[in-house]
């Protein structure tokens, strides 16, 4: 068999690839692995996909046919094989005419070695990286040497970075003890996983005191880095939280600042906006990444709108009974549920994520921030600014601030108070809506989504102090990372009720929330 | 006795009272002792059906007593309904003793499938009935006196305080949904076997529930009339009308709140006490914020301030879902939320409002 490899061979173009290949259908198992290496160690780009078919056990011979040596797929007929080195089919034939490559463990060590060897070279840096961590995880002399050269002429910053981990991860297991000392040094305050197992692995194992000593200052080090970043994710998870609240509460404050009035449905004219995410995703199919830009203003227009009929036909009739209007605009909000209900959909629908948003920052190896939550951050500071400016800047900003101060006076002044209150209303229900675009990205998309916001978004203006939008931003803010910081120990739903019971226990001591009106606006 | 000065003037209420009268002693009646063939018998399922209505009723008045007189929109008093009616189910449980589907004479089949060896100190002494219906009373009227303290004393109201009443119960039915506290998480309790020794499921123990719910609003309905003609009850809609100027004068606003509170909660623990025999089921469900303002939404539609105005209106809006959801299910929230509107906007005044003679409140 090995001769009829010999011929076939000796008509390609004598490579160092096309030499060593034969070995691989060698019935002894070290010649296989002599195979292997030297396959390895050629560089060449087409030994990585024979490598990897043998590992996978892709890997066939055949008597008495050229070339012996073939990839096989499982096809109808049974096996469809190709030339490994060409790619060109080669026909269906039978499982027993052919023979699959036999491994044993020393020999998939190898390829693995090898494999990882080979990819060291790839072009991508990203295969490159790979490679490196591949090595890290069963490291042999070979394979440090291997790293080491890589790394003498890796020009990639990121690529260099996991090779000299690579290096000291491979060196803590086989390297002299100056080698083990001079990795846990390099190691020291390594947030990668690999880099913490070795350390953990060389403390269990390690027989000289000093390298010991070193490797568990390391690990301590590590230790309370990690601790640090997973403060910084809980926080960064609580100010996702917040900004969330802050979104939902923004509107809701406006309302409740200047009217005095509950808005119940807040949380309906949310969902409306999260629905019409949905319609204009499927009104433009294929522009999901761009849709999200025609669905802020939609949503906008869409809750605002329906802002202002609730204000025009029912609310307007109910000023100065704040309790009734309660009532009202919660009958409101079940109409709102039921219509979604019946006109789209009882079951939650699917709202695309742009791609844009998916995926996430990696700010070190221990802590990657997502994108879509870092978007609604943005986004929630966005809503804010503008707000703001809108209030302070423009000609609408100070009527309604005139008729949340004082409606009377507003009047005799000239500010027609019931047309400012229509556009306050559908301007805090507006922005409802385009919070509601913001939650479509992060939670599902039901005609029940509005109902678990309404209670949470008054707490925030509740604790924030009403009619302050810097009150509202930083009780959000402070209630949302509040909650992540205690949910680990306490558990989800108990740091939900505590919250809730320090709300309770802090309007005892500050009525007026954190951030009272002052004056005479103060006592409604 | 004081019922005579209670009821005089309140034309609606001695009607109410009358036909509960009535009703109580015919219904009985007409299904233990008409024959299933007859026209005039009582099913038992109405009959169960009547008195979870009349637990309503009773809730209701609860609502109105601190609504319509004291002017507290409470949206948390699902929530003592809720802790009464555990407390009664608490009762039942231990009722079941070892006839559970695991046979444990001591622990409930939901703490042996959490795999609990004893049972929770909190659970002690609901095997005496006694000791349950104290407990009824008790919780929700200690919490409504410690809750109204804090809020009352901070002088949080209006809206403020609707919402934290609500935050309440959304809080008490995030904790009750947790297994960890003791009382059967998601699924609650339920299965009951027997009250007092009778058994749940039989025609009397029926008629006899329902005809303690009716005493239990005729009764209480009694107490909040007395209240509400005390004087007590007339410092406590100078409250609802000029709170400022009642404590100017020299009240102790505060006192009276926390002590009216308190006693409306004691009323919906009853209620819930009544509850849950005749459903045969308790789960935080009864807690959340949508139950607690749908029966704000009865005594507006019977008309607040009136007391039996929160009786018709609990009846009737009752009815009008059983119904409804039996017929149209879809329709019920357009026709729910339609009602809350409508009677905000329409009818102020409620049901009551169309009677002629307009007592003094």
């Amino acid at each position: 068999m090995i001769l009829a490899g010999m011929t076939w061979w000796g008509t390609a173009a004598a490579g160092a690839l096309e030499e060593a290949l034969p070995g691989l259908a060698d019935r002894a198992f070290p010649a296989k692995q002599q195979a292997v290496q030297a396959l390895a160690a050629t560089g060449d780009s087409r030994a990585l996909p024979i490598l990897e078919a043998l590992l996978a056990g892709d890997l066939y011979t055949r008597e008495a046919a050229d070339p012996p040596l073939v990839l096989a797929r499982p096809s109808a007929a049974g096996l469809r094989l190709s030339d490994p080195l060409t790619g060109v089919d080669l026909g269906e034939v039978e499982r027993a005419t052919v023979k699959k490559i036999p491994l044993n463990n020393a020999l998939r060590t190898a390829l693995r070695g090898g494999i990882a060897a080979l990819t060291l070279s790839s072009p991508d840096p990203a295969v490159r990286s790979r490679a490196a961590k591949d090595l890290m995880r069963d490291p042999s002399p070979e394979s440090v040497t291997a790293l080491r050269a890589r790394l003498e002429q890796e020009q990639d910053a990121a690529v260099r970075t996991t090779l000299v981990l690579a290096v000291a991860v491979a060196d803590l297991r086989v390297g002299t003890p100056e080698a083990r000392l001079a990795a846990v040094a390099t190691l020291e305050g390594s947030l990668y996983p690999e880099a913490r197992n070795g350390l953990t692995t060389l403390i269990a194992n390690e027989t000289d005191a000093d390298v010991k000593a070193a490797a568990e200052r390391a690990l301590t080090a590590i230790d309370a880095r990690l601790t640090w970043n997973a403060r910084a994710e809980t926080l960064f998870f609580g100010l996702s939280l917040g900004s969330v609240l802050v979104l939902a509460a923004i509107g809701l404050a406006i309302t409740f600042g200047v009217m005095g009035v509950i808005n119940m449905a807040h949380g309906e004219l949310m969902m409306l906006g999260a629905y019409t995410t949905y319609l204009v995703q499927q009104a433009l199919p294929g522009w999901v990444d761009y849709s999200l830009f025609v669905a802020i203003p939609a949503a906008f227009i869409v809750s605002g709108l329906f802002g202002i009929a609730i204000e025009r036909t029912v609310i307007r009739f109910l000023y100065g009974r704040p309790l009734e209007t309660l009532l009202a605009t919660f009958g409101i909000s079940l109409i709102l549920q039921q219509l979604v209900r019946t006109t789209i959909s009882a079951q939650n629908v699917a709202v695309e994520n742009p791609s844009w948003m998916s995926g996430s920052l990696q700010i070190n190896p221990a802590l990657a921030l997502t994108y879509n939550r870092l978007y609604i951050l943005a986004f929630a500071l966005l809503v804010f600014v503008a707000l703001l400016l809108i209030l302070k800047r423009t000609a609408l900003g100070l009527q309604v601030r005139a008729v949340s101060q004082n409606r009377a006076m507003a009047r005799a002044m000239g500010v027609r108070s019931a047309r400012v209150d229509a556009l306050t209303f559908g301007l805090g229900a507006g922005i409802a809506g385009v919070a509601g675009v913001a939650l479509s990205q992060l939670t599902n998309v039901g005609p029940n989504m509005g109902q678990a916001y309404i209670i949470d978004s008054f707490m925030v203006v509740v604790f924030g102090g009403v009619g302050n939008l810097w009150g509202t931003l930083i009780g959000g803010m402070t209630l949302g990372v509040a909650n992540k910081f205690m949910e680990p120990w306490a558990g989800a739903v108990l740091a939900k009720i505590l919250v809730l019971v320090f709300i309770i226990l802090f309007i005892q001591k500050r009525p007026r929330g954190l951030f009272p009106q002052r004056g005479r606006a103060a006592d409604g | 006795m004081g019922i005579v000065k209670a009821l005089k003037g309140d034309t609606g209420g001695q009607v109410m009272l009358a036909v509960l009268l009535v009703v109580t002693l015919v219904v009985p009646v007409l299904n233990l002792a008409v024959p299933e063939t007859s026209f005039w018998h009582v099913s038992t399922y109405t009959v169960t059906l009547l008195g979870k209505y009349l637990t309503y009723a009773l809730l209701a008045v609860a609502v109105d007593l601190v609504w319509g007189y004291l002017g507290i929109l409470s949206l948390g008093h699902g929530a003592f309904f809720a802790l009464g009616g555990y407390a009664m189910g608490m009762y039942l449980m231990r009722q079941i003793g070892d006839r559970g589907v695991y046979g444990d004479p001591i622990l409930p089949d939901f703490m042996v499938f959490l795999n609990w060896k004893e049972l929770p100190w909190f659970w002690n002494g609901f095997d005496m009935f006694w000791f349950a219906a104290l407990m009824a009373i008790l919780v929700p009227g200690v919490l409504a006196y410690v809750f109204g303290y804090l809020a009352f004393r901070s002088r949080v109201t209006g809206v403020y305080l609707s919402i934290i009443t609500q935050a309440l119960t959304y809080a008490l039915m995030l904790a009750f949904f947790r297994n960890e506290m003791g009382f059967g998480g998601n699924n609650g309790l339920t299965d009951f076997k027997e009250l007092l020794g009778f058994d749940l499921q039989s025609d009397g123990t029926r008629a006899g529930l329902f005809m303690a719910s009716a005493a239990a609003l005729a009764l209480g309905y009694l107490a909040c009339r007395m209240i509400v003609t005390s004087r007590l009850g007339r410092v406590a809609v100078a409250i609802r009308d000029a709170e400022s100027r009642t404590r100017f004068i020299g009240y102790r606003v505060e006192r009276v709140k926390v002590a009216i509170f308190a006693f409306s909660a004691m009323l919906a623990g009853v209620a819930g006490a009544l509850y849950v025999p005749q459903v045969g089921i308790i789960n935080p469900g009864e807690f959340s914020p949508l139950n607690s303002i749908e029966l704000v939404i009865w005594v507006a539609v019977g008309g607040r301030a009136t007391l039996y105005g929160a009786v018709v209106g609990a009846l009737m809006v009752n009815y009008g879902k059983s119904t409804f959801t039996a017929m149209f299910p879809e329709a019920w929230l357009f026709a729910l939320g339609a009602l809350f509107v409508l009677v905000t906007l329409l009818l102020p005044r409620g049901i009551a409002g169309w009677l002629p003679a307009r007592r003094a409140g």
